[in-house]
């Protein structure tokens, strides 16, 4: 069976709960236990057997981290980049071949077109060379990607040409955050699909992972031909820019192709219990790192830091870089991910963090729940701590909270973040706060954002 | 000689500490605030010294009893049976005190200083008059009695109690010395010396003021305690350097017991004071606190202006600051952030306490 996967990245405009990470590294290339957020995806979708390549589509300028991934992703695979450009100068490519079976593309959007609208836009690119169906894949999702499970569910149909969404359970308040989905007891078909609606229609939510077949096509193209017409009709309405047939192609596929499948008998829902969660903040990139690391011990066990004799004091499931310097009296973990060339002093405790790489902790630290940024530095004793954003721990279908950044006018305590080259002073404390990248601080801060 | 400290009351400003022991027992300093007062009173000739107590009395007559022998003072309490206020209690040891038919001395159980009773008996000889006090110059003279001195005689011509408006930088620093006659003015009822009786001896010309030289503290609150220990330490520094700490690890003014242990790569100082048993775990930071008897504080933690009490037990990482004051035998789990917590005894603290409050 011939196979792909479409892994749509987004855009710098998306993503802005990312910041102030995401001013330096698209968030699909977020480090997430130790690995990109999108090299989860990546290596589940290359497990599949039959997968023949994997397209990630997004509209980041090439220039930026993007190329920089795939050419480090490159390094570390040992395999050659060689850009192409078959089409005109508004696309590029670049190509990456994982092994000699699976390729990498990278295929570009000339502007935002919705979830929908770029996989149609490449819709060639991703049924050549023959694919009876193909994943698409959000990459701001946490999962345990259940894909063999999902073609074989979707193989158990006599309709060869549904398509599948994953599924999975969350508690009634906040389901009405997600797309719901309401599905036959016995068939699985969706029988009525809501974004985001603001009364409860549903428990099963819409993971962000689909199988599609090439006839999902047809379907988008109806919704593209309507909002062609829509514009032909009423060319001045709406307030978006005077580009119409920008417009027409954004196309989304939750609101505009979901909800009017459903009922259909064309789709279907997998449910799954397996771990899933959005990562739209930085508090839940270190929830999601924890999930990941959790899967670790089944996965890639090579990638958890074992207790040795000569080196920290590892509790819980705790990545380590190879290259990272780590004292022996350290304590680490649990849900601790130390990233390249970091070095970890004398007595310094980490713990639920995520510590990028070149970052420096002198001795003593103490980092709790906070994303330590990139060549950042922390001074002896400082004490740098964050609020978890954690779901309810007693309710097996919670999901992380989206939390506002403000509340009744105050910061929302939540995770604290170290952008890019923030240097902390010996003895301070830094709670709850979020420091923007280059800054050097000179004194304790709590609840503040620091610009 | 004699005297009379007014022990009185149950300490509630320097809570949770005077909730295991009375005020005057708090180790001020590694030595009991009534020892480093007594001791002073001993050295100035004083016999007999009367306890004027109304809480836990039964506790302070135990301690009293060692160092009755120790310090060969003899030692009674007089027991409040309801609260007299700062002058019923000479009423109420009146026998006591007019036994010598000599001048005697007066003092709050909260004040620390160079002690000057000598200084001050000799000045009391001199002008003749029924009552000295010893004043001391302060910034925020509202919080206090007041005093308006004449320049010459040293004699008070004013007594305000905490004023509204600025009257004088010199307050009543709660060291007195009474010829007999005072005992006359008082009876046995709740009484306020400042308010009632020291007001109408100014008007007579019977009240003296001679103003102390060194450091003074009102150790009654936890803030203060630890302002009054810095000028402690470096009164010592200045006069009996021999008896603070020094070594790696050891910056500015440290006082730390023999019996205490201090870990490899601390740094303790300045201003810190660490109790009989106490044991400092390797890596830990402290500056201005005092750390109580038989402590322990665990690897890697950090201390700012705290007061640790007796038989605490910090946890490993844990950051304590702004005036956080453990209760005896508390415990803080590792990895808290206590900032301006208040922590009564025998609590086990399993959280963070990010603003002051307290915890009960």
């Amino acid at each position: 069976m011939a196979l792909k996967a479409v892994i749509l990245i987004g855009g710098p405009q998306k993503g802005t709960r990312f910041r102030p990470l995401s001013f330096e590294v698209p968030k699909p290339l977020f480090p997430v236990a130790g690995v990109p957020m999108v090299q989860h995806h990546i290596e589940a979708c290359a497990k599949v057997p039959g997968m023949k390549e994997i397209l990630l589509v997004g509209f980041y300028q090439p220039h930026e981290a993007l190329s920089r991934f795939l050419l480090s992703a490159q390094q570390e695979f040992k395999i050659p980049i060689s850009p192409r450009q078959p089409f005109p100068a508004t696309h590029r490519c670049h190509q990456m071949l994982i092994s000699p079976c699976l390729a990498h593309r990278y295929l570009q959007e000339y502007a935002a077109l919705g979830t929908g609208g770029g996989i149609y836009h490449f819709r060639d690119q991703i049924l050549s060379g023959g694919a009876e169906a193909f994943f698409v894949l959000n990459a701001d999702v946490c999962s345990e990607f259940p894909l063999q499970e999902m073609l074989e569910f979707w193989q158990g149909h006599r309709d060869a040409h549904s398509f599948v969404i994953l599924g999975t359970t969350a508690n009634r308040t906040q389901a009405l955050n997600y797309g719901c989905i309401v599905a036959n007891a016995d068939t699985q078909e969706v029988q009525h699909y809501v974004e985001k609606p603001s009364t409860f229609v549903s428990e099963i939510i819409n993971c962000g992972i689909y199988l599609f077949t090439p006839a999902i096509f047809q379907h988008i193209g109806k919704v593209f031909q309507r909002n062609q017409q829509e514009l032909v009709l009423y060319p001045y309405l709406g307030e978006e820019s005077s580009n119409g047939w920008q417009r027409a192609e954004v196309i989304r596929l939750e609101q505009d192709v979901f909800t009017a499948l459903a009922g259909s008998g064309k789709l279907y829902v997998y449910k799954t219990d397996g771990f899933w969660s959005q990562i739209k903040s930085a508090g839940s990139a270190i929830y999601a790192s924890r999930l990941y690391l959790n899967q670790y011990s089944k996965s890639h066990p090579e990638r958890l830091a074992q207790n040795k004799p000569g080196g920290p004091i590892i509790r819980g499931n705790v990545y380590i870089h190879p290259t990272a310097s780590i004292d022996s009296t350290a304590v680490l973990g649990p849900n601790v991910s130390i990233g390249e060339g970091v070095t970890v002093g004398a007595g310094v405790r980490v713990r639920e963090s995520i510590v990028l790489h070149g970052a420096s902790l002198h001795d003593h630290t103490c980092v709790l729940n906070t994303i330590v940024g990139w060549d950042s530095t922390i001074g002896r004793w400082a004490r740098v701590e964050g609020t978890p954003s954690d779901p309810n721990p007693n309710d097996p279908y919670a999901k992380i909270d989206s939390e506002t950044l403000f509340r009744d006018g105050r910061l929302t305590p939540s995770i604290t973040i170290l952008g890019c080259s923030v240097t902390i002073p010996a003895e301070v404390v830094i709670l709850n706060s979020i420091v923007l990248p280059h800054k050097e601080l000179s004194r304790s801060y709590k609840n503040q954002i620091i610009l | 000689m004699r005297a009379l400290i007014l022990v009185g009351g149950f300490g509630t400003r320097l809570r949770p500490l005077t909730l295991s022991r009375p005020k005057p027992l708090v180790e001020f300093c590694n030595k009991a605030v009534l020892l480093h007062q007594l001791e002073a009173l001993r050295q100035a000739g004083v016999s007999h010294v009367v306890l004027a107590v109304s809480y836990m009395s039964e506790t302070l007559e135990a301690a009293m009893r060692e160092q009755e022998q120790r310090l060969g003072i003899r030692i009674s309490l007089s027991h409040e049976k309801e609260p007299l206020g700062t002058a019923g209690p000479l009423a109420l040891a009146r026998d006591l005190l007019a036994e010598g038919e000599e001048p005697f001395f007066v003092l709050n159980s909260d004040v620390i200083c160079e002690f000057p009773f000598a200084a001050l008996a000799r000045f009391h000889r001199q002008h003749g008059g029924e009552g000295s006090l010893v004043v001391t110059r302060v910034e925020e003279p509202a919080k206090y009695g007041v005093v308006v001195i004449e320049p010459d005689t040293g004699r008070i011509c004013r007594f305000v109690e905490k004023p509204r408006v600025f009257v004088s930088n010199k307050i009543n620093a709660g060291l007195y010395i009474f010829s007999p006659g005072i005992l006359k003015r008082i009876q046995l009822r709740p009484t306020s010396i400042e308010k009632e009786i020291f007001p109408a001896m100014a008007q007579e010309g019977q009240l003296y003021a001679m103003e102390l030289q060194g450091f003074w503290m009102d150790i009654g609150q936890p803030k203060d305690f630890l302002t009054g220990m810095c000028m402690y330490l470096q009164a010592l520094r200045a006069q009996h350097p021999e008896k603070l700490h020094s070594g790696p690890g050891v910056v500015g003014n440290v006082l730390v017991d023999p019996s205490a242990k201090i870990g490899a790569n601390c740094v303790i100082g300045p201003n810190v004071t660490i109790g009989a048993g106490v044991v400092v775990e390797d890596g830990v930071r402290i500056k201005r606190c005092t750390v109580l008897q038989g402590a322990r504080i665990r690897s890697h933690s950090w201390l700012e202006s705290c007061i640790v009490g007796w038989s605490c037990s910090v946890g490993q990482w844990v950051r304590m600051e702004n005036v956080t004051v453990l209760g005896e035998d508390v415990i803080v789990n590792d990895e808290l952030y206590l900032n301006g917590a208040n922590v009564l005894p025998h609590k086990s603290i399993a959280e963070s306490v990010p603003e002051p409050r307290i915890i009960m």
